[in-house]
């Protein structure tokens, strides 16, 4: 029994200790903003983390180097999740309950961000998501920055239907992703007077595609559309190349290209390749080259920018902006800010806030790889998120917390 | 008839591809009743060795076909000379210790090549079949390993040194009497599983890009087509890698690559539950 | 039983204040998850090298009937149900065909990786069970967390949750006790050291060794659920290969035969592996490995053991305590 009472003080005591601790911990770091960072920085889609992280530390020391945020520098709380979605519940939890940030940039794909998007709600942390993605996310805490179905796939498909023919073979990688970006190609090659002539979906791990290829070889298409995503994906375009494909069928996919994928590429694997993107180091405006410049004097010469490295730039410096309009960190502040149509110029062109939808009106430029470079065919300027658009109004109804997807 | 001949192609390269990535575990489980969890990353290291060789300079083919199997056999020397040897007879103890290689080997991987995924092109062009196009390394896959099977049983039965491996794998402490040190034999064999592994994973690393982690896919199934086969090395080895590569393909063909893995794997429940020696411990017992 | 009921209240005090107890509250949940293997492993001799199976079907279990029931009462007694009624199947067709050892790691590890491939590939549409999509690689978000029972808006979660977890794991260690004190408990001793005499004395071992399997795998599929609560979300990766491999390391680091060691081992090792994760200088691969084969090389036994017989040999006769089992038998006469 004295035990137990002696217990009972004891954990009580030490509970109030620690309570107590809390807000002087709080107070101790509050003259810094603090941007919580969450991305994939090893592990099979470390492809597309770590330019993700270069450029949010390019662009958090170009802030700070400015002069900071309302006076106050910028420091970053980064984690890596090790390409393990149960890692990105786990520290969403972390930066929103333990170290208490302002903003969180992160999420890579589209897995990731449904795995975090309720606790960054539900904790009230303003939440950007910058990387393309399958488009319909309606929530007022989060701004979106990549470039979506109606803006990519709805140019990309009549684009490589016009170089090729009329029946499509789909492969897509098996999530939400993949699975619903499939249905938005099955939209659009309906529109374009094309026909589906098969859709397969493979789980991220899958690397053996010999059974596959022999498969779209019997329907016999005139164009294969492949949203893979990943490392082991990848080996698809190797084998594809090895069995002679290349010149029989063509190719174009909506997402290889995104992690810098046709430099892993020899030229020959990738030759040809239609996509369609809001950035390619081959854009010739002076904002890219000096944001290349700058990226390659912050790290060695290195020139790993891609697409949504350049989207989560775009996505901290339209943060940044919307901070500054507003004039203050409260969250509620900050979004009424950015709804009233803050733009940036970047890299990948102008980015434009959509207050409807909070998702981006971005340049979209129509591509093929060629030598292991992405050369631009066509600039399709300041398209706007009309998929999403055509469901989502957080104006009308601004507690509105849901996925819209598309139904055929 | 084309398509028939593209599916009876891939059928042979299933079974094939099974016999090349479980051949280097066979011959360390068969002889030494040592269950190497590590094979996955030797396979790793053999992709590796062949990539880091082409990028030298080195030729595709000398570099999978010779350098890339001796660099990971000496691996594996080192390794048996570290670690094995103290766990001989203790089979799971054996096993723990290997995993624990395995960890360490793709570590060691992440930390010098990093986890993006490298690769090189598939030295030989696909070729046409009527309307279908087929990869033409799949071919040289499927030689290298009848040519591999060929190798082994007439080392293991034609050899002097293979005469010597079959005894120590039998009785080794009559061949110690006999004159011949099972450690020195130990030794060697293990050396052959080992380049048996690094052989199999240079000639797959074209065709997967190749990441630390690929050891993993085929650790799974290359324990379970030499725990399936049973005793008998060859004969168990070519049993089981013809059921599962058969019965993993059709249900490639007819559903989707995915029910063909899994249908694999529900084979091997379902064989090893009717034949829990084995196949080799049914029939075929006796043959090597 | 006196002495572990103090030692775990002061633990569960003490601890607190020194890891936070986001962290601690998995640590626990993982020791309780090594305890399920070190029980069936280290106490039945039955090597599964499928444990995060019932790991994970306890975790699926939860999320897919907390989404369609929305309290997580019943959802927490299904998770320990499912997973037990799978493994007392599994077990009834391995232990009835007589596999051994080997054999019968390769089927539990084939049934970990089927389950593993097939809930991976459940991203479409179609995949849905009641109200819950199984989302394949994305996984179960945004479902019911623990609450308290009857009430579905006080959810339990924070620093209570860890209360809650840390005393789930400490009835189940002593009702783990009574177990291997009873004479199931011995006779499933028995079976581990020769199976074949047990048989010829006239237990009926097959049926013995699948209620243990599906004692382990339910204490697994509560460790299970209680993850998806405290993560919230459940993913794929809870049946995968690599979950299987660490409960296992776990059980050895920690020791096997001892009903603590693979809590510490657990425990230990997962909480090495978050500090190592945040450091990116050394691959915290590579230093789980060299661990393991450090382990196995010279401390076969595990970690307990060994300071077990380091006590012994500094203050060893101080006090000899008698058999328990001993003392047992010799009260039945």
């Amino acid at each position: 029994m004295s035990l137990n009472r002696r217990d009972f003080l004891g954990r009580t005591a030490a509970l109030a200790t620690t309570t107590s601790l809390i807000p002087m911990a709080a107070l101790a770091t509050s003259d810094s903003i603090k941007l919580g960072s969450i991305l994939d920085s090893s592990g099979p889609f470390d492809a597309y983390g770590k330019p993700m992280d270069q450029a949010m530390r390019l662009a958090v020391s170009e802030i700070n180097a400015a002069g900071g945020l309302l006076g106050r520098m910028i420091d970053v709380t980064a984690y890596d999740t090790q390409s393990d979605m149960a890692l990105y519940s786990q520290y969403g939890q972390q930066l929103t309950r333990q170290d208490k940030v302002d903003v969180v940039h992160g999420g890579i794909l589209s897995a990731s961000r449904e795995a975090i998007r309720q606790t960054m709600r539900k904790s009230k942390t303003l939440y950007f998501y910058n990387v393309l993605y399958e488009g319909g996310v309606c929530d007022r805490n989060i701004f979106i920055n990549g470039v979506t179905p109606a803006q990519q796939v709805e140019a990309l498909v009549p684009y490589a239907m016009k170089n090729s023919g009329k029946k499509v073979y789909i492969l897509a990688a098996d999530y939400n992703y993949g699975q619903i970006t499939a249905r938005w190609i099955q939209k659009f090659v309906a529109e374009n007077g094309g026909e589906v002539v098969g859709t397969d979906f493979f789980p991220l791990d899958v690397s053996d595609f010999g059974s596959t290829i022999a498969k779209v070889q019997t329907a016999a298409p005139d164009l294969v559309i492949a949203p893979l995503v990943g490392g082991a994906h990848l080996s698809f375009f190797r084998q594809w190349a090895a069995a002679g494909m290349k010149d029989k069928i063509a190719l174009a996919s909506t997402t290889l290209g995104v992690g810098n994928e046709h430099k892993v590429l020899t030229a020959a694997e990738g030759n040809g390749i239609m996509c369609a993107y809001n950035y390619s180091q081959e854009l010739d405006t002076p904002e890219n080259a000096a944001f290349k410049e700058k990226w390659a004097a912050m790290y060695d010469g290195d020139q790993s920018m891609h697409e949504i490295a350049v989207s989560h730039y775009h996505g901290i410096m339209t943060w940044a902006e919307g901070v500054r309009q507003a004039g203050s960190l409260k969250r509620d502040a900050i979004i009424d800010a950015l709804e009233t149509g803050i733009s940036i110029m970047g890299p990948g062109g102008k980015v434009t806030v959509d207050p409807k939808t909070h998702h981006a009106v971005l340049d979209v430029h129509l591509m093929e790889m060629r030598d292991q470079q992405m050369k631009v065919i066509e600039t399709l300027p300041q398209r706007q998120p009309v998929d999403t658009q055509a469901v989502c109004d957080l104006s009308a109804n601004p507690d509105d917390n849901t996925q819209y997807e598309i139904e055929i | 008839m084309d398509l028939g001949f593209v599916i009876f192609i891939e059928m042979l390269y299933a079974v094939a591809s099974l016999v090349l990535i479980s051949a280097g575990l066979a011959v360390v489980f068969g002889m030494m009743k040592v269950i190497n969890l590590a094979h996955g990353e030797f396979m790793m290291l053999g992709g590796y060795a062949t990539i880091t060789a082409v990028g030298l300079g080195v030729n595709v083919f000398v570099a999978m076909l010779v350098i890339a199997p001796l660099i990971v056999g000496l691996i594996g020397l080192i390794v048996e000379r570290l670690v094995i040897r103290h766990l001989y007879g203790r089979l799971v103890d054996t096993m723990l210790a290997t995993w624990g290689l395995s960890l360490v080997f793709i570590g060691l991987a992440t930390m010098i090549f990093g986890n993006t995924t490298t690769g090189i092109s598939t030295p030989i062009p696909g070729f046409t079949v009527g309307n279908y196009q087929i990869n033409g390394y799949n071919f040289f896959i499927i030689v290298v390993a009848i040519v591999l099977v060929i190798a082994m049983l007439a080392v293991l039965k034609g050899t002097r040194a293979g005469l010597i491996a079959r005894g120590t794998m039998q009785r080794a402490d009559m061949a110690a009497a006999l004159g011949y040190s099972p450690d020195r034999i130990y030794m060697a064999t293990f050396f052959c599983g080992a380049a048996l592994s690094g052989l199999a994973g240079a000639v797959l690393a074209p065709l997967v890009g190749l990441v630390p982690t690929s050891g993993g896919a085929y650790i799974a199934k290359a324990f379970i087509t030499v725990i399936a086969g049973g005793p008998s090395l060859i004969a168990g080895l070519i049993s089981s890698a013809t059921s599962f590569g058969l019965v993993s393909q059709i249900f490639t063909f007819t559903i989707s690559p995915v029910i063909g893995e899994v249908a694999l794997l529900v084979a091997a429940v379902i064989l090893l539950r009717l034949m829990p020696q084995g196949i080799t411990g049914r029939f075929f017992k006796g043959k090597l | 039983m006196l002495i572990t009921l103090v030692v775990s209240a002061f633990l569960i005090w003490v601890m607190p204040m020194l890891i936070a107890t986001y962290t601690l509250t998995v640590l626990v949940i993982y020791g309780m998850l090594g305890l399920s293997l070190g029980l069936i492993w280290g106490f039945g001799g039955i090597l599964c090298f499928g444990q995060a199976a019932f790991f994970g079907l306890g975790a699926y279990t939860y999320a897919i009937a907390a989404v369609n029931i929305g309290e997580s009462t019943v959802p927490m007694v299904l998770a320990v149900l499912v997973p037990a009624i799978f493994a007392a199947l599994l077990g009834a067709m391995m232990f009835y065909g007589r596999l051994t050892d080997v054999y019968l790691g390769v089927i539990t590890l084939v049934v970990t990786l089927i389950l593993f491939k097939f809930v991976n590939s459940s991203a479409g549409p179609q995949f849905v069970i009641g109200k819950a999509r199984m989302g394949g690689f994305n996984g179960i978000p945004g479902f019911q967390t623990l609450n308290v029972p009857g009430n579905p808006d006080a959810y339990v979660w924070g620093d209570p949750y860890f209360y809650v977890c840390a005393v789930a794991l400490v009835i189940v260690f002593l009702l783990v006790t009574c177990l291997l004190r009873s004479s199931f408990g011995r006779i499933a001793i028995g079976i581990r050291e020769n199976e074949t005499r047990m048989a010829l004395m006239g237990y009926d071992v097959a049926v013995r060794k699948t209620i243990l399997f599906a004692i382990g795998a339910a204490i697994a599929g509560l460790a299970g659920a209680l993850f998806a609560n405290w993560a919230e979300i459940v993913t794929p990766g809870l049946f995968s290969l690599g979950q299987s491999a660490e409960i296992i390391i776990w059980c050895i680091v920690g020791g096997l035969g001892t009903r603590f060691g693979p809590i510490l081992g657990a425990a230990g090792l997962a909480y090495l592996k978050f500090v190592l994760g945040q450091q990116s200088m050394i691959d915290n691969t590579l230093i789980t490995g060299l661990i393991l084969v450090m382990f196995v090389l010279f401390l076969p036994k595990g970690l307990v053991p060994a300071v077990a017989a380091l006590w012994r040999i500094s203050f060893g006769r101080t006090r000899r305590k008698p058999q328990r089992t001993g003392r047992r038998r010799a009260r039945h006469g």
